[in-house]
């Protein structure tokens, strides 16, 4: 993962499948579930299904290819593990891959959002005449309106910016591990004003792959499991109606409710959180809603440090994808995997019972929920 | 003249009446003929009560800002004169809210809640597109 260039997905997904195969010690023909998140790269075979023929997996039981943004991740691990339970498949391999990098080019540019010859049509296209492009100003506008309405800083956004860095220098995956302090936060350049370029992910080129299966079957593999103690999703209708928060209001409060109930655990039982974090708001918004603090406590909560290595709530402990890497939901699941598997190296956590890992997608539409754990129960 | 090289909207579907009646200098809202809720979407059903009826009504023109952000990122050739421009989302009295942009004052004066209105820009012979400016009542 990282600025790898000259390698299309197909080789990006081809190349986690395989790694996640060796790395649990299965066998290419043990896998017989697939479950695919495309990126953003329109290239041919990797648009969906015609994966299964690129990676020469044959005779698959359970198959899908899934897509509501950032939330995916975690949703194809929900699929999966609801798969195997129920005897649809034995190993289900979920794989992310994209590759919107060129070399010589920005991020900017591989996600920018516009596309020359497009002619907004309708209300729904309106927004292009005046001028919102590129997903940074919606994420901006949400952030805005929680500064406005709650009193959150650049600050508070830079205290997570500096975090996640300080566990990147640890990281030897991270894509940015040099150590930057609040002062380069805010020297750090506009990108959607309330956003500096500090706020926002990185563009990474790559591919991840887990694969799931029953604790039983995964308890004879090469790797100790990493059980899936809870799970949930959460939706906020997206409509032009009045009482619509989706800004300010994620579906976390609602993914984590059914999650933590199946786990049966409480905040005060996590030990590790990996948050969805396109952008430092995210990380913010995603704390206060899976209910860390109360709504509008975000940014006094998180600008102690607490987040970072030695707090009392490490977050994004790679770094995420703000100094790691960009594989949207596979970001913080797979770094809970490592974390849980207490694999870290430097950078891990001692206390790892349980790590809980959200997913957000769309414009803080959608959310997803899991709680791991190195212990079945 | 010289050329308008920004995004030119066409009208969608059902969103004629909007275009046509900002030529007008009406800022056009479709509205529930169920159960009166407004919207302003490419959309024929009523997200409310799922009524396939509605009707095209003039709107007040009146709102506020509900959020705004300064465009530093230069994504579209065209804009590049305007860097650092503000893109806003204005919340109407009626309750939809939609994307556009505040003139008449600095992009340092926006704030959130600030009661703006309604004005016209014709940006080209054949289309004119809503803008707000803020109003101080
Ligand atoms: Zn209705």
């Amino acid at each position: 993962m990282g600025r790898i260039y000259g390698r299309d997905v197909v080789y990006f997904a081809k190349e986690a499948v395989r790694l996640a195969i060796e790395d649990a010690g299965l066998q290419r023909e043990d896998i017989d579930g697939l479950l695919i998140n495309p990126g953003t790269t329109p290239l041919g075979g990797f648009a969906g299904l015609a994966l299964q023929g690129a990676l020469g997996l044959g005779d698959l039981r359970f198959v899908n290819s899934m897509n509501m943004g950032g939330a995916t991740a975690i949703s194809m691990v929900q699929f999966a593990a609801m798969a195997v339970v129920h005897g649809l498949a034995n190993y289900v391999v979920c794989v992310f891959a994209d590759a919107p990098l060129r070399e010589g080019r920005g991020g900017s540019a591989a996600y920018g959002g516009w596309a020359p010859a497009l002619q907004p049509r309708g209300l729904s296209e309106l927004y292009l005449a005046y001028g919102l492009f590129g997903v940074n100003a919606p994420y901006a506008l949400a952030a805005r309106r929680h500064m406005d309405l709650y009193g959150t800083t650049n600050d508070h956004f830079g205290a997570i910016a500096v975090a996640e860095r300080q566990w990147a220098a640890m990281n030897p995956l991270a894509q940015e591990r040099e150590p930057i302090t609040m002062e380069d936060y805010h020297n750090s350049r506009w990108i959607v004003e309330p956003l500096h370029l500090y706020d926002c992910c990185l563009v990474s080129n790559g591919g991840v792959a887990v694969i799931v299966t029953t604790a039983e079957r995964a308890r004879a593999l090469r790797q100790p499991p990493v059980y899936i103690l809870g799970m949930g999703q959460g939706h906020r209708g997206v409509l032009s109606r009045p009482d619509w928060d989706a800004d300010t209001v994620t579906g976390a409060a609602i993914s984590k409710e059914i999650a933590f109930r199946m786990a049966g655990i409480t905040l005060n039982d996590i030990d590790i959180c990996e948050l969805y974090d396109c952008y430092t708001y995210t990380v913010l918004v995603s704390i206060e809603d899976y209910g860390f603090c109360e709504k509008g406590e975000g940014g006094p909560y998180v600008a102690d440090g607490k987040l970072g290595p030695g707090g009392t709530l490490p977050t994004n402990t790679g770094g995420g994808m703000l100094s790691g890497y960009y594989m949207w939901g596979m970001t913080p699941l797979s770094e809970a995997v490592i974390q849980a598997r207490g694999q870290g190296g430097e950078r891990q956590v001692p206390k790892r019972d349980v790590v809980l890992v959200g997913g957000n997608g769309g414009i803080l539409e959608h959310h997803c929920t899991l709680v791991l754990s190195p212990h079945p129960s | 003249m010289t050329e308008y090289k920004k995004p030119v909207p066409l009208p969608g579907p059902i969103s004629e009446p909007f275009f046509e009646g900002a030529k007008r200098h009406e800022l056009m809202l479709m509205r529930c003929l169920s159960c009166g809720a407004y919207r302003l979407a490419e959309r024929p059903s009523c997200p409310e009560c799922w009524s396939d009826d509605y009707e095209w009504v003039k709107g007040s023109g009146r709102g506020s800002i509900y959020s705004y952000v300064i465009m530093h990122q230069q994504l579209h050739p065209a804009f590049a004169d305007d860097i650092p421009y503000n893109v806003a989302v204005v919340e109407l009295e009626e309750g939809p809210r939609m994307v556009s942009n505040i003139v008449g004052c600095g992009n340092e004066e926006l704030r959130v809640g600030q009661p703006v209105e309604v004005v016209f820009d014709a940006i080209t012979e054949d289309c004119t597109i809503p803008r707000f400016r803020p109003r101080s009542d």
